[in-house]
């Protein structure tokens, strides 16, 4: 990660975030880098969900610096819940990030399509979310985060309701999407090999207020079926769940 | 899908055969009960005055409905967009609501003129018809997802924006339901006027209900009472396409 130094896209520096008196996060520190995916880990209500907010522009912090790099348009941004809208196809939910920004309705349309296609969910692009089942409906919900080309990509926990193949396919996209457009990822999850394949770096935060107390590096570049059956993963899934259970302890 | 149900048309014929038979065998007189044959003969005799009646109670029920719409959704839009003025207003609403609207009708013939007849009949109507329209378009505006919420915050919606794409498609089914309530209570809003209005200068069809009592017509009565419960249950079956063609 040292040289050559990719742009970092996502920066955050000694943020602390407070709601009325509760402590909720911080202070903490982490940047990511485009072409980086970094998975923050850590007990339910640390701040992992709160940290995403802050870098998309939604939460205020007490104290502290948050910034995005030189890209100007929001990042892409899946929450928990597709969050799609009921009343309208699946391809005006993914164009609705351009319509927003006043684009014509033909890009509208092109983009939102050429989108769809890359999360394969074309055929279904005059679908209403009702028709569509809980994958089809957050293969749609990233296919919207994606239409703008953002340079930042925040995953809150996406997939979490998703079967394990599903979930397995959901993964591959996002990783062949980190690699193809360079993104920077920042990836919050309950799973530890869910973090373990899609990190290049996994941050386990503590309860809250969340701090990083572990940060584990996952040098192998290739997400595939052969890593997932490697020593190396179980290694690294063995290490991981060490520094959580350390977390939830609160022994660190 | 069923284009129409049966059951209720069988079973509507079978308590018509039934009221006729019953009458008949029990020689009730027509002047209490007519029989069903007594009230279509009515309705197709008096047609000529009865239709036009139901005519003007429809229009008027229709005018009171739109004007409804129009207050409501717009009273709503202030409210949700200026909180402390529900806050404020919103028991006072509340009273006029559950104020029977026999109370406050002799006030409102006075206030608009004896002479205007029309105009007490269309306030009173529409008092009765803005709340389920303001209630239902107020709950609509206030039911947006915050989820999406978030996702128009995240992608810099303006207030119009806002409005347009996501506000008005999340209210929409809720004034639809709204419009449904309202639009029944019109016609009983616009006929509970004409009664106490008590004069026939608008020719609507409650006038003709109380004239043909006073001359003990009483088939004539149930004649008017079939084509108000039509009426309503036209609006009614409009307003249910209308909701089924928003939901696909």
């Amino acid at each position: 990660m040292m040289v050559p130094a990719p742009e970092v896209q996502l920066k955050v520096e000694d943020a602390i975030v407070r709601f009325g008196e509760l402590h909720a996060l911080g202070p903490i520190s982490l940047n990511v880098a485009a072409g980086e995916c970094v998975v923050l880990l850590g007990p339910s209500g640390c701040g992992k969900s709160t940290l995403l907010s802050v870098l998309a522009g939604l939460q205020d912090l007490a104290s502290g610096q948050a910034s995005r790099g030189a890209d100007t348009k929001p990042p892409g941004f899946v929450f928990q819940e597709p969050n799609l809208m009921p009343w309208a196809s699946a391809c005006d939910n993914v164009a609705l990030p351009l319509a927003l920004a006043g684009y014509d309705r033909g890009e509208q349309t092109a983009s939102a399509r050429r989108a769809l296609d890359a999360v394969d969910m074309l055929s279904f692009a005059n679908a209403k979310p009702s028709a569509l089942s809980g994958g089809m409906a957050m293969r749609v919900a990233l296919a919207r985060a994606l239409v703008h080309k953002p340079s930042a990509l925040l995953l809150d926990e996406p997939f979490g309701a998703i079967d394990e193949l599903g979930r397995r396919a959901l993964n591959d996209l996002v990783h062949r999407t980190k690699v193809n457009a360079n993104l920077a990822i920042l990836f919050v999850t309950h799973s530890v090999e869910e973090a373990v394949y899609m990190g290049d770096v996994i941050l386990v935060l503590s309860p809250r207020p969340g701090k990083i107390i572990a940060n584990i590096e996952i040098p192998n570049s290739a997400r595939d079926e052969a890593f997932l059956l490697s020593p190396d993963f179980g290694k690294y899934v063995t290490r991981v769940r060490r520094a959580l259970a350390d977390a939830t302890a609160g022994t660190s | 899908m069923k284009l129409i149900d049966f059951a209720p048309v069988v079973a509507g014929l079978a308590l018509l055969a039934l009221w006729e038979g019953l009458t008949r065998a029990l020689e009730v007189p027509s002047v209490i009960l007519p029989p069903p044959s007594a009230i279509f003969l009515a309705l197709s005799h008096r047609a000529d005055i009865l239709l036009p009646a139901a005519g003007v109670t429809l229009g008027l029920a229709l005018v009171a409905l739109a004007i409804s719409i129009g207050l409501g959704i717009g009273t709503a839009l202030l409210f949700a967009k200026v909180p402390i003025l529900e806050r404020g207003l919103a028991p006072y609403a509340l009273v006029l609501q559950a104020t029977p609207i026999v109370a406050i009708a002799p006030l409102v013939i006075i206030w608009s003129g004896i002479e205007n007849p029309r105009r007490a009949i269309l306030i009173l109507a529409v008092i009765v018809t803005v709340f389920p329209v303001l209630t239902a378009a107020l709950a609509g505006l206030k039911a947006v997802d915050k989820g999406l919420d978030r996702l128009f915050v995240l992608h810099r919606a303006t207030g119009l924006q806002r409005f347009i794409r996501l506000e008005l498609p999340t209210a929409l089914p809720f004034l639809i339901a709204g419009i449904k309530t309202a639009a029944g209570l019109s016609l009983v809003g616009v006929v509970v006027a004409e009664f106490v209005a008590g004069t026939g200068a608008t020719g609507g069809l409650s006038w003709r209900l109380v004239e043909a009592g006073n001359r003990l017509e009483t088939a004539t009565m149930f004649a008017a009472l079939f084509l108000l419960a039509a009426m309503g249950l036209i609006l009614y079956a409009v307003l249910d396409r209308i909701e089924i063609a928003f939901r696909r």
